[in-house]
């Protein structure tokens, strides 16, 4: 059966099928567009607004100023505290969360059989779907209870004299946030972990290796990128978090410890620095919920100073991507 | 089995000879109970396995193995996919323990030691018998650091440059990396890479070497450099290589284990017999491509 000399019919429902398919196109970059749309219009709010604020309050004075203070005379917009305070939360909850998450990556992904994974992997993730204002109410009703138990026992049997947690302390406020990064940190950790190939610990093992060695000095390196990246995923899930920190933390902002030298070298006594987690350590998210919940007018000052340290806040948490992106790059997983 | 691949085989066997004279290492072998022909020499058993059965679940894999495998020689493990000779080297130094459902019974004793007794830690067993593998599997760290792994992980730090530079030169690889020690062993080759898996496992100075078809990933030169290698490895070296290419076996064994489809040691002879005339009718269809 031949056709010569007699071109097929191609052209099937073409003008019908090419409007179908330019529609799904635009419907489609239309979604991408929307997010980056949206993600402009916030910088722009934020730069718009933060620059506003910056023609009243000087750049140097909101960056250098010691004492946060938007709605009582005399107003004082130093953002300092509040960037302590969330350095205080982040780092007391990264002390927490990655090595104890990253332990766990280790078990879940060497250690584990199969069925023990199966259950605790999604008894993790369920940690990490807990609303975080449960995180809060946890921390005042329990954590700080308990702590205080704690320091009472360890004062009478030890001779100690530590202080007593208040009712909001950075502590209690550290260790939930802690919690409940551990989950990111581990699943992340894991997956990096995991893809590791099998051939590289049969080569340990080979060369009479014990379990915890691979684990340690094979895999654990080998997944140093995926491994990287949770950690900085997780810091930055820290820095941003503040239901459970204002819950557990309270709103006001850490005294910024006295600067004392030594042979002219500028030092925080450690004691001080410890003794800030026992008081309220309010952060950067938790001061802007303060404002913006507070009995603020639209054009204040301080109104503004909300975009100012949001602005701070965005600055930090993309240097943070930043960083993780040029970790992993750097450090891309590459086995063979 | 194309008719070319059949003329190869012959003329593996005529290298054979010669190779067996070559890796016949009287001094080494304690015995110098040299057959006739082969020059193949009969040293002391240093791996014994006594009707070794291994079971991955339900499966058998391998059935009642009885085998001695000679120190200081070479000996090969051949047959067919599947027919159990890779799971019998991995019973050697217990890295079937790696898997689960795998279940060993029967007796492997190295030198006379029972390795499946209650008592034998298997990372010891492991520091003495080494492994190569089939695909090359340098650790992601630099070229130094593969083969000072192994020497650290069992604290043998004394003297680690020269003990990592005598392993690279033996490996036949030193002239190629010592210039850049530090840089990432995944740089390498595939043969290099293998050659250095070979130095990373001899450096760490064990008795036996298992090589699970340490060549089928390579192309025919670095092949060839990994062959060359085995058989000086095996004047230090107990060597016992796991292999698909029945040619390589004749050219680099002095003996030949041939392990057929079920689990089964059909026939363990010196490689020259096995190759030459097998006792058995299977063994010799094998051989001579009639199936597998």
């Amino acid at each position: 059966m031949s056709n010569e000399g007699q071109t097929p019919d191609l052209t099937g429902d073409r003008g019908f099928r090419t409007v179908r398919e330019s529609t799904y196109r635009y419907a489609l970059a239309g979604c991408a567009v929307l997010s980056v749309l949206t993600t402009v219009s916030i910088i722009a709010v934020l730069v718009l607004d933060a620059a506003d604020f910056f023609s009243v309050v000087p750049i140097a004075e909101f960056l250098g100023g010691t004492r946060f203070s938007p709605n009582l005379q005399p107003r004082s917009f130093g953002v300092l505290p509040l960037i302590l305070g969330t350095l205080l939360i982040t780092i007391g909850a990264a002390v927490i969360a990655l090595p104890v998450g990253l332990l766990t990556a280790i078990y879940l992904s060497e250690y584990a059989t199969q069925r023990t994974r199966s259950i605790l992997k999604p008894m993790l993730e369920v940690l990490a779907g807990v609303p975080t204002v449960v995180y809060g109410y946890f921390a005042i009703v329990y954590i700080t209870p308990a702590l205080n138990v704690a320091l009472d026992w360890l004062n009478s049997t030890l001779g100690l004299g530590l202080p007593n947690l208040g009712l909001f302390n950075g502590l209690s406020a550290s260790i939930v946030v802690g919690i409940m990064i551990i989950p990111m940190v581990s699943s992340i950790s894991e997956d990096a972990m995991s893809s590791v190939p099998d051939s590289l610990r049969q080569a340990g093992y080979g060369l009479g290796a014990t379990k915890f060695n691979v684990s340690l000095r094979i895999v654990v390196p080998a997944a140093v990128s995926g491994i990287a990246s949770s950690f900085i995923l997780a810091i930055s899930r820290a820095i941003g978090e503040t239901m459970a920190v204002v819950l557990a933390a309270g709103s006001q902002p850490p005294d910024i410890p006295t600067v004392q030298s030594a042979f002219g070298i500028p030092y925080v006594a450690p004691g001080d620095l410890l003794g800030l987690y026992t008081e309220s350590s309010a952060t950067m998210t938790v001061a802007m919920i303060d404002i913006a919940s507070g009995d603020i007018s639209g054009g204040s000052t301080a109104y503004k100073s909300l975009f100012a340290i949001g602005l701070t806040l965005f600055v930090i948490t993309l240097a943070m991507n930043v960083v993780s992106d040029v970790v992993a790059s750097r450090y891309r997983e590459e086995y063979e | 089995m194309t008719t070319e691949d059949m003329a190869t085989e012959t003329e593996a066997q005529d290298e054979a000879d010669e190779d067996s004279l070559i890796s016949t290492d009287p001094g080494k072998g304690g015995l110098d109970e040299n057959a006739d022909r082969g020059g193949v020499t009969s040293g002391k058993t240093i791996i014994h396995s006594r009707d070794l059965d291994v079971f991955y679940g339900e499966t058998q894999a391998l059935q009642h193995i009885d085998l001695e495998i000679p120190e200081n020689q070479v000996t090969a493990m051949i047959g067919p996919s599947g027919c159990g000779k890779s799971t019998f080297l991995r019973c050697i130094n217990r890295m079937n323990d790696l898997i689960d459902i795998a279940r060993v019974e029967g007796e492997l004793s190295f030198k006379g030691k029972n390795v499946y007794d209650d008592d034998v830690d298997p990372v010891a067993l492991r520091r003495r018998i080494g492994m190569v593998f089939q695909h090359p599997n340098p650790f992601p760290k630099s070229i130094y650091d593969n083969v000072a792994y192994g020497l650290r992980t069992q604290d043998k730090t004394d003297d680690m440059d020269a003990v990592i530079e005598e392993s690279l030169k033996k490996a036949a690889l030193w002239d190629e990396v010592k210039d850049r020690l530090d840089e990432s062993a995944l740089d390498l080759s595939g043969g290099q890479q293998q050659r250095l898996c070979i130095a990373r496992a001899i450096a760490v100075d064990p008795e036996v070497v298992l090589m699970d078809e340490p060549a089928s990933a390579l192309d025919p030169i670095a092949t060839s450099q990994i062959e060359d290698l085995i058989e000086e490895l095996s004047e230090e070296y107990t060597v016992v290589i796991v292999t698909h290419n029945m040619q390589q076996a004749a050219r680099i064994s002095d003996k030949t284990a041939v392990f057929l489809t079920g689990g089964e040691l059909v026939e363990f002879d010196d490689t020259d017999k096995i190759f030459e005339n097998p006792d058995s009718q299977r063994v010799e269809d094998y051989i001579t491509g009639k199936f597998g």
